[in-house]
């Protein structure tokens, strides 16, 4: 029994090393294909099928707002909750404020955003590349001679690159105003004075490095989304394991990167 | 002339299949110009395959395609986008984009490739489905569309740009007999008012003895063709019991 399960061990290991390793080879390429296209497409703005860039900034940007105010509302809500308790200890109840401030700005802002995102956009990006495979369309598209990167994948980025920045400012505006809510009721902070100091906290800068996380995920998801999707096999689980794949890779790439941008970050100084 | 009797398809030495699947190996065979071409087979014997591999979606493991005598495989990225360009294939399912409306899905190609105004091109597109009974269809979404439905229109796709060479997957399969007579009568149309090449894959024995100008059948054991030739002489000739078969339960049906 043990004897037959050490080579097995090794040959799975090994299997799956491959397979990490020709996933992280294919990611590679697509980025490749993917950068060129978008140059593309900025060098001939004319040539971007805006149609349906501004169908998926509906269906990302638009569609997506309740759901994505209503959880940084709770979050900054929670934050406020769980910082008030401590805070309070240490008779510092103003700095509430800046606590919810700065965590939703600089991180859970953008994070939650692209938790969102990629449960939405993400996965139904996989899906309907997946399903266009599975129906032939992609075959279609090639043979009458259009680059599928152009039509399927330029205008989704696009559309991410462009609304989540934005979702990002309204979520960041919906957090500081749980936490606000938390400060007036709970602390009885008066809402001037909460107003102030979340003002002198929140520098500029940090609120840039927020929107360049945004971004950065913007592009992970739609990317990883459409990549997964031209990925999946032609049957009928194809669809719906091109989309699991697309959220899991998603997650995981968004926070490798957050863990990587907030390093950076920190090293110039913030 | 000289150009005129060149085949418009020529296939040498392909081996084709998926992963380290050999479907099909050493086809040799050519396609004439204006020659209505039929590939036979029992069901997943590789028609399919082979007609994807002819367009050039999946390179082959060996051997070479050259449509109008320059090699599909061989060329590199753009050109081979404009080999493709220069013909017309319509899919088992239609393969229409779902997105688009059926008018758009002709109209893009007319935008994307030619110079035509807006009224030229809804002209155009008018005409098309008219030409596959679907008119007044065009904006229907492809999801509102019956299965023969959809494989019209992605004929009347395929037909946007006046291609020279049409490649056609089981374009009669699903269609009610009346259509697919008059789908017949279309293809042959086609061909005496263009001169049009067209490469088929078909099920439907019907349709054989009334277009095929040739066939060929391929066999899923030998992994090759096991016939080519006009369809009456390979049925009254062939010395192949499969091939006679195969072609002669339509003619039972018939008599
Ligand atoms: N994408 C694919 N990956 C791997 N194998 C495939 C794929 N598509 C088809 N095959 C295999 O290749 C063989 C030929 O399939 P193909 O679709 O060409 O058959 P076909 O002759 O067109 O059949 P039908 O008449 O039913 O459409 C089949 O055995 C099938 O299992
Ligand atoms: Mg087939």
């Amino acid at each position: 029994m043990s004897r037959q399960r050490a080579p097995q061990l090794i040959e799975h290991v090994g299997e799956a090393s491959i397979r990490i390793g020709r996933d992280c080879v294919n990611m590679l390429s697509f980025v490749g294909e993917l950068s060129a296209g978008i140059m593309e497409a900025v060098k001939h703005p004319r040539k971007i099928r805006w149609k349906e860039t501004l169908y998926y900034m509906d269906m990302c940007g638009s569609d997506a707002l309740p759901i994505v105010m209503l959880i940084c509302f709770l979050m900054g809500l929670i934050l406020g909750f769980q910082a008030a308790v401590q805070m309070h200890k240490f008779g510092t109840d103003i700095f509430v404020a800046d606590l919810v401030g700065l965590s939703i700005i600089k991180e859970l802002g953008p994070l939650m955003v692209a938790m969102i995102a990629t449960g939405r956009a993400g996965s139904a990006f996989a899906a309907e590349i997946g399903t266009m495979k599975v129906s032939e369309e992609i075959d279609a598209m090639e043979t009458m001679g259009f680059v599928p990167c152009r039509f399927l994948i330029i205008p989704k980025v696009i559309a991410m690159l462009l609304a989540i920045p934005i979702l990002t400012i309204f979520g960041d505006i919906a957090g500081i105003f749980g936490g606000f809510v938390v400060g007036s009721l709970k602390l009885e902070i008066p809402a001037i004075a909460y107003y102030n100091r979340t003002v002198v906290a929140l520098t500029s800068a940090n609120f840039l490095f927020g929107l360049i996380k945004s971004f950065v995920f913007a592009f992970l998801i739609a990317g990883v989304g459409c990549m997964r999707g031209f990925e999946a096999r032609t049957d009928a689980q194809g669809v719906g394991r091109a989309a699991t794949s697309a959220v899991v890779s998603a997650i995981f790439l968004v926070v490798v990167a957050d863990a990587l941008l907030t390093i950076l970050f920190s090293m110039v100084g913030q | 002339m000289n150009n005129l009797d060149k085949p418009v398809i020529e296939v040498k030495d392909l081996s084709i299949g998926y992963g380290s699947r050999v479907v099909m190996q050493n086809l040799n065979f050519s396609v004439k110009n204006g020659e209505i071409f039929i590939i036979l087979g029992g069901s997943g014997c590789g028609k399919s395959t082979l007609l994807k591999h002819l367009i050039g979606l999946y390179p082959p493991f060996k051997g070479d395609i050259l449509i109008h005598g320059e090699s599909i495989v061989h060329a590199e990225n753009g050109r081979k986008r404009e080999i493709m360009r220069s013909f017309g294939v319509t899919y088992q399912g239609g393969a229409l984009f779902g997105s688009l409306t059926v008018g758009e899905n002709i109209s893009l190609l007319l935008e994307e490739y030619t110079e035509m105004s807006k009224d030229e091109i809804n002209k155009t597109v008018t005409e098309k489905l008219r030409l596959v009974n679907l008119d007044g269809f065009q904006d229907y979404m492809p999801a509102e569309l019956s299965g023969g439905m959809k494989k019209r229109a992605g004929l009347a796709r395929a037909m946007a740009l006046n291609p020279r060479l049409l490649f056609f997957d089981e374009p009669s399969a699903g269609l009610d007999p009346i259509s697919s007579a008059e789908l017949d009568r279309l293809i042959l149309n086609l061909r005496k008012e263009f001169g049009t090449t067209m490469v088929i894959v078909t099920h439907e024995l019907d349709s054989i003895f009334s277009i095929a100008d040739r066939v060929i059948m391929l066999d899923k054991e030998k992994k090759g063709i096991t016939a080519e030739g006009d369809p009456r002489d390979l049925l009254n000739n062939s010395n192949n019991k499969w091939v006679k078969d195969f072609l002669s339960r339509l003619s039972l049906k018939r008599d």
